[in-house]
């Protein structure tokens, strides 16, 4: 269970002109223009949900997963998950979440991902036969048994995505945050990756939020669907929702639609 | 400590996986080391002696001095490179993983290569031992396992003040060097050779004086108070410092994400 309310969160960016001049005068004086990077944003999403969380580059998806991951704090707002404040009880909280930085990788680079797994084992206090039972059920479903034992680095990122979601669900997390899982990846990688999931989120009723540009992501995925947009929600709904806005068009061309609709492309 | 193990092994197979790179920046270290001890040895080739205190218990107090030093800099080393965890978000990864933050921190690297430049130390150290005229007994040895403690604890506490500097600015780090490295290069001779003015700053400030001068005047024979053989120990209070700033600077980094 994750219940949103009215989180905002702003940040100062500093600015300055380009030129030496300008430089010298930053180092004493800098000028700061605030953003808005969550303005005011509420939702609840309840266990073994399957939500897509999408909007434009810099619309605040990557700061509302880290403040539900308890990386950041809100300015204003709270959030609860599973009914701790993420950000106050950080290592109760983080035992129940996985978390996939899809451009970032949690694996260790110069060692055989088992390795790896083997220490995530540790870190998160998994007990021997749940580790041992999980891992065969991963390796199964994600077809790892060929590359567990190559180092991270030798891996193609498709084969290293699968690695990722698998590291991340070793200490079954009862939600999964997925940020951007099938960015970069080929055709086979990306359907193996969703399949992956949508069998995980109907076996284990892991609950999973998924930030994507990937229309089919959502389209295969995620029947509810959030859209923000310069820190503001703007729809929450179903796939279907969004489609009857017109009909006719592509998912893609419906989402750019409501991007010029609300002004946020 | 079971967990520490874990990294450890895992470091350890990583280093091995680039056995010449590692070879090369060990030797390298040894050599670098090895300089310095030449500049000494240069420097006594003409002065017998510098402020009193001859070759042999310079090599000993700088040997002790630099083996803290490349302890805390072997396992302490994840602070060291903390501004590019937090630049490559790696940070991140540590925020949302159910163990201590400095632990995580500690087990992210963990140099290997340091080993030439312990080695360095160990030979001067044995060199210093054996020549230095100091007569070992129990009381001594004791003192300088403190010594080496209290150092290791304080440079590592600089590299945590180091990473806590990062969470504000990642461009004016540098002059955090100036610190550890300044320590370094200078704690080769007995603070008090540089006046009164630098006994008192690595006194009070930063409590260097705390586990190389007094201590070692102990050694030498030159105090005999008792309290000098625990004092080292106290150099270790400086983390307490360190690792409230660090706290501060862990509650800045999460309301701004940067």
């Amino acid at each position: 269970m994750i219940e949103v309310e009215h989180i905002s969160k702003i940040f100062r960016v500093s600015r300055r002109n380009s030129g030496f001049k300008e430089a010298a005068k930053a180092l004493f004086h800098r000028e700061y223009e605030e953003l808005k990077a969550l303005d005011d944003i509420s939702f609840t999403i309840a266990d073994g949900e399957m939500v897509g969380y999408i909007g434009p580059n810099g619309a605040g998806k990557s700061s509302t997963i880290k403040i539900l991951s308890g990386i950041l704090y809100p300015d204003s707002g709270t959030c609860f998950v599973n009914g701790r404040i993420p950000w106050k009880e950080r290592k109760a909280h983080v035992k129940d979440i996985g978390v996939v930085f899809g451009q970032r990788s949690q694996l260790w680079w110069d060692v055989p991902v088992i390795d790896s797994f083997e220490l995530i084992k540790d870190i998160y206090d998994i007990p021997l036969t749940t580790y041992r039972n999980n891992l065969e059920e991963l390796i199964a479903l994600l077809n790892l048994s060929q590359i567990i034992k190559t180092p991270t680095r030798q891996l193609s990122l498709g084969q290293r995505m699968r690695c990722e979601i698998a590291a991340s669900l070793l200490h079954e997390p009862k939600i999964l945050f997925l940020d951007e899982p099938t960015i970069g990846l080929d055709a086979i990688s990306k359907l193996a990756v969703r399949d992956f999931i949508r069998k995980r989120n109907e076996t284990h009723k892991t609950t999973v939020i998924l930030t994507t540009h990937d229309m089919q992501d959502i389209e295969a995925l995620s029947k509810r669907i959030i859209l923000i947009g310069k820190g503001r929600l703007l729809m929450d709904g179903t796939l279907d929702d969004l489609k009857s806005v017109k009909a006719e068009d592509s998912i893609d061309e419906v989402i750019a639609s409501m991007y010029r609709k609300y002004d946020i492309a | 400590m079971e967990l520490y193990k874990k990294y450890f092994g895992i470091h350890f197979r990583s280093a091995m996986q680039y056995k010449v790179s590692f070879l090369l920046t060990t030797i390298g270290q040894f050599l670098v080391s090895f300089n310095i001890f030449l500049g000494i040895y240069f420097l006594f080739a003409r002065f017998s002696s510098v402020k009193g205190y001859t070759y042999q218990e310079v090599m000993l107090c700088f040997a002790v001095n630099i083996m803290a030093y490349s302890l805390a800099e072997m396992f302490a080393r994840g602070f060291d490179t903390f501004p590019s965890m937090i630049n490559n978000g790696e940070f991140d990864r540590i925020l949302v993983r159910p163990k201590g933050i400095l632990l995580q921190i500690l087990c992210s690297k963990i140099e290997f290569t340091r080993i030439g430049r312990m080695i360095q130390a160990i030979v001067m150290f044995t060199y210093g031992v054996k020549t230095s005229g100091v007569p070992w007994s129990v009381d001594k040895i004791i003192t300088v396992c403190f010594m080496l403690i209290g150092g290791t604890a304080l440079y590592s506490a600089l590299f945590l003040l180091y990473a806590a500097v990062s969470f504000f600015t990642i461009e004016g780090i540098e002059v955090m060097n100036i610190v550890t490295d300044g320590a370094r290069e200078y704690g080769k001779y007995p603070f008090d050779t540089y006046g009164k003015a630098v006994l008192k700053i690595v006194t009070y400030v930063v409590p260097f004086a705390l586990f190389q001068y007094y201590p070692f005047l102990y050694l030498l024979g030159r105090n005999t108070n008792k309290v000098l053989i625990i004092l080292p120990l106290a150099s270790a209070f400086f983390y307490l410092p360190c690792y409230l700033f660090f706290q501060i600077g862990l509650k800045h980094y999460k309301s701004t994400g940067s």
